[in-house]
């Protein structure tokens, strides 16, 4: 098992936030309000990376989701007007309920169902240069399409919301 | 105490940097491994030593950036209103260096007012929030060749997380003042930071591949090794990431998130006391850690070709921090606000194709030089002239083919083509100054 104390700690304090931030993202009613503490709950799976010593993947995290996921979904919410920034009561809470202790029942079960053993190898070193290599060598395919998928996502948005020309400024006292 | 024993130390050991004595700030690696001397003779388990250096590493850093964000209100002001042909602050003090002490007794001594109808907990941890990423960067900045908090792997990726969450506390602070004007400022920030984010993180990939590593001191010791600044090898990087960072600063010439004339202050129009003083703080305080990144970066950090053999390493490092610094107070002092429009457009038409350019010819110069085998003292060269070349032409072709023609008296908007505007008096200033002045 785990022989240092401090990465047990540190392993519980960071469950615990996360978990509890995540539970906050449900729990509060106001959008912005989630918003934050969905951030919070992406640092704190940045804390879990680091406990698993995979650095990269760690600040990635905080670059990637704490980062620039947080702030689109707060350009997202910002742009929706303000009557609909609560989430206030809707027909879907028992539906919902019933479907989130499914999933979690599911966890749960495969948590418990898993043989848990442990790897006979080291912490890794220097991880963003192994995964630079297994992304261009072995990967170098699926790392291709998906960039050109985004691409074609990104070149499609611009497609979709260009206007033809620019519209005229509506005149004084119009 | 340190000075006199630096006098005292005859020229022949001074190119010897590390002596072993305790007292010789030279190295400050000297003191802490004097530190771990002592705590390993007495005993102390191996992880209270990690602790006990990484909290003394952490103070020593904290009391630099207080002193600087201090010292900096005063340096700022005084060199800004130089350029500006003004005096500044001189009247507390020689010079007026304890200006910046009686605006923190004053900021000390306001009344913290919040809105009625703030969120209290974001309104509150905001200004925190914003201060402790430019503090958290300087975990991984080299301040001499044995002196580095935490060698991240990934320091530079380590800096980028850091600076994106700095947007999410300005975003804090706008939306929970609840105010018309504070939420104006945090969505141009957030406007303004995703456009800018690829710029910097495409420039800085160009260093990075150079480097062949995200470590800060590895990319001080790449530069040491080939006998280069990186910001000869880059210019274009250098360029690129300095106008974007600058941006992501909100200093003057992309400070649009405060734009004091157009919407009052931005997002802490509504903090007053110490909490804005911790937004004004941050500010000195981001300022500072990114020259100290750029020092690194593309200045060689603690390197100074044979110089670091005579003077210690941090006293470069601080020295070049504070070349950097003035750079961006020169920008804040003479150049005019951008609009929000040029501002991304000039992120978007101008830094990014620029920046993609520059990762593809050093990508194919990298490969060169790999596949080659020759030495780094033939690619080094070239690459400077290359790089050089590049740099000047792309700047000087941008310009030419795609910059807004210069109109001395503007007969219409440039985004609204189709509206008449009221054409002006066909009269240059030369004409004026001719007529003796009349109209």
């Amino acid at each position: 098992m785990i022989a240092d104390n401090g990465i047990v700690i540190a392993f519980w304090l960071l469950a615990a936030t996360t978990i509890g931030c995540a539970l906050m993202v449900a729990a509060v009613r106001e959008l912005v309000q989630a918003v934050l503490f969905l951030a919070l709950t992406f640092v704190g799976a940045a804390g879990m990376y680091i406990v698993l010593s995979a650095d990269f993947v760690a600040v990635v995290q905080v670059l990637i989701y704490a980062g620039a996921v947080s702030v689109l979904m707060t350009f997202a919410v910002m742009l929706t007007p303000a009557a609909d920034r609560r989430n206030s009561e809707t027909v879907f809470q028992v539906p919902a309920l019933i479907l989130a202790g499914l999933v979690l029942a599911i966890v749960v079960f495969v948590t418990l169902d898993t043989d848990w053993a442990i790897s006979d190898r080291g912490a890794f070193s220097a991880t963003a240069a192994s995964l630079g290599e297994a992304f261009l060598k072995p990967y170098v395919v699926p790392f291709e399409v998906a960039s050109v998928l985004l691409m074609v996502a990104m070149i499609g948005a611009i497609v979709l919301t260009q206007e033809d020309e620019v519209p005229p400024r509506r005149q004084e006292g119009e | 105490m340190t000075l006199n024993a630096l006098r005292l130390i005859p020229m022949r050991s001074l190119l010897d940097l590390i002596t072993g004595y305790w007292w010789d700030l030279r190295d400050f690696s000297n003191l802490t491994r004097m530190i771990y001397k002592h705590l390993e003779d007495w005993g102390f388990p191996d992880w209270s030593i990690y602790v006990i250096s990484g909290l003394i590493g952490t103070l020593g850093i904290i009391a630099f950036i207080g002193g600087v964000a201090v010292i900096n209100i005063w340096v700022e002001r005084r060199v800004v209103g130089r350029m500006q042909s003004r005096l500044g602050p001189n009247r507390l003090g020689p010079f007026g260096l304890l200006q910046p002490v009686a605006d923190a007794i004053k900021l000390m001594q306001k009344e913290v007012l919040q809105p009625a109808s703030a969120p209290g907990l974001i309104y509150t941890l905001a200004p925190i929030a914003f201060t402790v990423p430019g503090i958290a960067v300087f975990a991984v900045v080299p301040w001499g060749r044995h002196a580095v908090l935490a060698s991240l792997d990934v320091g530079l990726l380590y800096i980028l997380g850091m600076s994106s969450l700095a947007v999410l506390s300005v975003f804090m602070a706008g939306y929970s003042s609840n105010n018309k004007y504070s939420l104006f400022g945090a969505m141009r920030v957030i406007a303004m930071l995703v456009s800018y984010e690829i710029p910097i993180v495409a420039g800085l990939l160009g260093v990075v591949l150079f480097a062949g590593t995200m470590d800060l001191q590895g990319i001080v010791l790449f530069q040491e090794e080939n006998w280069a600044f990186m910001v000869m090898l880059q210019p274009l990087a250098f360029l690129i990431y300095f106008f974007a960072i600058s941006a992501e600063l909100n200093r003057t010439p992309a400070d649009i998130a405060e734009a004091e004339s157009e919407i009052v202050g931005g997002y802490h129009t509504e903090y007053s006391g110490m909490k804005f003083g911790l937004f004004y703080a941050a500010e000195l305080i981001n300022a500072v850690s990114v020259s100290a990144i750029i020092a690194t970066l593309f200045l060689g950090g603690w390197w100074a070709y044979k110089l670091d053999e005579l003077v210690p390493g941090w006293m470069i490092f601080i020295g070049k921090v504070y070349g950097v610094y003035f750079l961006f107070v020169w920008t804040r002092g003479t150049l005019p606000r951008f609009r929000i429009d040029q501002l991304l457009a000039f992120a978007w038409k101008w830094l990014t194709p620029m920046a993609i350019i520059n990762v593809v010819v050093v990508a194919a110069e990298v490969l060169a030089w790999e596949e080659s085998g020759w030495s780094a003292g033939f690619w080094i060269p070239v690459f400077i002239a290359v790089n050089g070349a590049l740099t000047g032409a792309l700047i000087f072709g941008f310009v030419k083919f795609f910059a807004p023609k210069f109109q001395r008296f503007p007969t219409r908007p440039r985004f609204y083509p189709d509206i008449d505007v009221p054409s002006l008096p066909a009269v240059t200033g030369a004409e004026f100054m001719a007529k003796g002045g009349q109209a």
